[in-house]
């Protein structure tokens, strides 16, 4: 992942949808490929299970192959924090994920890695589904600073949370030059703290 | 103005606001595990930053680490390479860490609170969803990402976002066989598992006033599973109890200093919240998950719902209107962030005493930490179990995720004391996970199926 400031504002690209709410982290990536050391090799591993058990998965769909836009339902990545879960899908070509909620852990972890995720109503949600199952081809956009989202003749509005936005318009979506930036207000703080100072 | 413990502590702890918009926030206390942080590490030398506070970051060895042999090197060569890495990393980088061999090791969320690190009005972050149990002593605990790891440890600090804060009152005595992990699965279920979307909680009222600090923790721990980023409890005459001569919290003096910060930082008594929501503690019963996430739960004595949903019935061989007592279980496991601490052995050995695991259950106790494992042997419990038929393993995340070799096969059904059931988190992509109490589980292992631990709790002495 890159450190100089990359500005994020438009992704576009061929969209997967994936239906289901409260998928979790433990399904878009199994515990056992958090054995490693490194994250690489991570999208090969992407909801393994589940598309073992269902060999319709859009992940298997090669209608789907290549695809950058991710379509997803409510509470997207609950349950762990690992950011497996979301290298696994940077890796694989995901640009941003559009959706009807997530987890927040989930969405900060991908902000992390200059993925970002849109929330649209569930209405606005279906209509892009259905119009990507029924036409694979179909290029969707989505403007991380407007919100919108278009795919073929549609076009709905979604948003990205504000702090987030903000960053990925800027390029300042990789936190830690900032937060490196003025380490003498941290010692300033820390210092202030009793439990810091021994009390 | 009347203000709650979060804001208090979000407050003291900003350092100022990014240009993006985010709070800089200094975290306390930095918990580091060995799953979560190898790339964190290798991000650090990549850019030839220093852990920028490494007396304030701590590591232990729990997710993957094996429950049975601790030999070295051990049988699982990633379970090796993983220890080996952190073992490298903390001696590079001048980090505190308690391996393998160490009399402290165990779960990051057991051992943090036990040796009093964790404290009242600290920021804590942690690689690990499970971070808020830490909020049960009154701290802001978060759970993040490995990207956030390699930024703590670089700066000590975090960009985020300030949450909302609910109020959660549970008010009332708690019947005889309902513990703190009914309570927080009956929360779970009435707000749902993405309720807490924005939110911390604030857990009060008098049921939770009454429970002990593991208590506590076991409600905590499961915020995030509601939704919620963070959960705590404020801190009072229970908490410094607790907190006393434990080995990193303040002695002498000091320690009356820091009960009066603790009691400053506590939620003022009309401090405003976005929400409240309220709950008796008498109408709670044992609480059993039927279906594939914390949310989906019934009281034992209750059926399955009948818009229960359609994947999770599919997933579980479940029925709507069907009961879960009575479901015949393979698998028994007792442990977890959630419940592996002593009082959850003890009252977990209170059902099995005199008893003997179903013979066609594997049934295993892991305990949360090495120390909690001591002090079980210490009291017996460890020969209560093994009689009964349980196996005792070294202290570990074991079969709650099923990093290392403890793992569900095929289709198992295992009654557990942990957090998550997900499809798969035990090991087995078809695995059937049942949440419960570790008094549930203890009851489950010795009937062979789902049981009512309160018909067995009645001939036991209190």
């Amino acid at each position: 992942m890159s450190y100089a400031p990359e500005r994020i504002v438009t992704l576009s690209g061929r969209a997967i949808p994936l239906r289901g709410n409260d998928i979790d982290t433990d399904r878009i990536m199994p515990a056992r490929y958090l054995r490693a050391v490194s994250f690489e090799g991570l999208e090969g591993h992407l909801f393994e299970d589940d598309r073992k058990a269902n060999p319709q998965h859009p992940f298997s769909d090669p209608r789907h192959a290549g695809a950058a836009i991710l379509i997803v339902n409510r509470n997207f990545g609950c349950g762990s924090s690992r950011e497996h879960a979301p290298q696994g899908l940077a890796r694989y070509g995901i640009r941003a994920i559009v959706g009807e909620s997530f987890s927040e852990i989930f969405q900060g972890n991908s902000a992390m890695l200059g993925l970002p995720c849109f929330a649209a109503d569930p209405a606005a949600i279906e209509q892009l589904q259905t119009l990507i199952e029924r036409t694979p081809d179909v290029v969707v956009e989505a403007n991380v600073e407007s919100g919108a989202i278009t795919a073929g003749p549609l076009r709905v509005a979604g948003s990205v949370s504000p702090a987030l936005r903000d960053g990925f318009v800027s390029g300042r979506w990789n936190p830690t030059a900032m937060l490196l930036d003025r380490f003498d207000e941290v010692r300033a703080i820390a210092n202030r703290l009793p439990y810091v100072s021994g009390f | 103005m009347a203000e709650t413990l979060f804001q208090k502590v979000w407050n003291a702890h900003t350092v100022r606001t990014l240009p993006s918009g985010q709070t800089q926030l200094f975290v306390g206390l930095h918990l580091v595990h060995e799953v979560t942080s190898p790339q964190a590490f290798d991000m650090l030398r990549q850019h030839g930053w220093r852990v920028a506070y490494p007396n304030r970051t701590f590591a232990t060895v729990d997710h993957i680490v094996p429950t049975d042999s601790r030999r070295r090197p051990f049988l699982d060569l990633m379970a090796e390479e993983m220890t080996t890495a952190l073992e490298r990393n903390c001696r590079e980088f001048g980090i505190n860490l308690w391996g393998p061999d160490s009399p402290e090791q165990g779960i990051v969320h057991v051992i943090g609170p036990a040796l009093g690190l964790t404290q009242p009005g600290m920021t804590i972050a942690c690689g690990d969803s499970h971070t808020p149990t830490h909020g049960a002593v009154g701290a802001i605990a978060f759970g993040i990402g490995t990207s956030q790891v390699r930024d703590v440890l670089a700066s000590q600090c975090l960009a985020l976002e300030p949450l909302k804060v609910r109020r959660v009152d549970v008010n009332g005595p708690l019947s005889p066989g309902v513990y703190a992990k009914d309570v927080i699965l009956t929360i779970i279920r009435r707000l749902g598992v993405q309720g807490g979307n924005g939110y911390a909680y604030e857990y009060g009222g008098s049921a939770i006033d009454r429970m002990t600090i593991d208590e506590r923790m076991t409600i905590c721990n499961m915020s995030i599973e509601g939704g919620a980023r963070a959960g705590y409890v404020n801190p009072d005459d229970t908490t410094f109890a607790y907190l006393r001569g434990r080995r990193f919290a303040p002695a002498g003096d000091g320690f009356d200093r820091a009960v009066q910060w603790w009691r400053q930082i506590a939620s003022d008594k009309n401090a405003r919240y976005d929400d409240r929501v309220q709950f008796e503690a008498a109408s709670i019963e044992p609480t059993v998950t039927w279906g594939i996430n914390p949310g989906q739960s019934v009281s034992i004595g209750e059926s399955i719902p009948a818009d229960a949903d359609e994947e999770a019935l599919a997933f579980m061989g479940f029925t709507r209107g069907a009961r879960v007592r009575g479901t015949k279980i393979d698998v028994a496991f007792i442990g977890s962030c959630t419940n592996g601490r002593l009082s959850d052995l003890e009252e977990a050995a209170r059902v099995v005493h005199g008893h003997h695991v179903a013979p066609h259950v594997k049934a295993l106790v892991v305990p949360g930490s090495s120390t909690v494992a001591r002090d079980a042997e210490t009291r017996g419990l460890h020969e209560v179990f093994m009689a009964a038929g349980f196996e005792w393993r070294g202290a570990g995340c074991s079969m709650c995720l099923g990093m290392n070799t403890d793992r569900l096969q095929g289709r198992e059904v295992c009654a557990s004391s942990s957090n998550r059931n997900f499809k798969g988190r035990q090991g087995s992509p078809t695995g059937r996970t049942l949440l419960m109490s570790p008094a549930m589980v203890a009851a489950a292992a010795l009937a062979g199926e789902v049981a009512d631990v309160r018909e067995i709790l009645e001939g036991v002495p209190a």
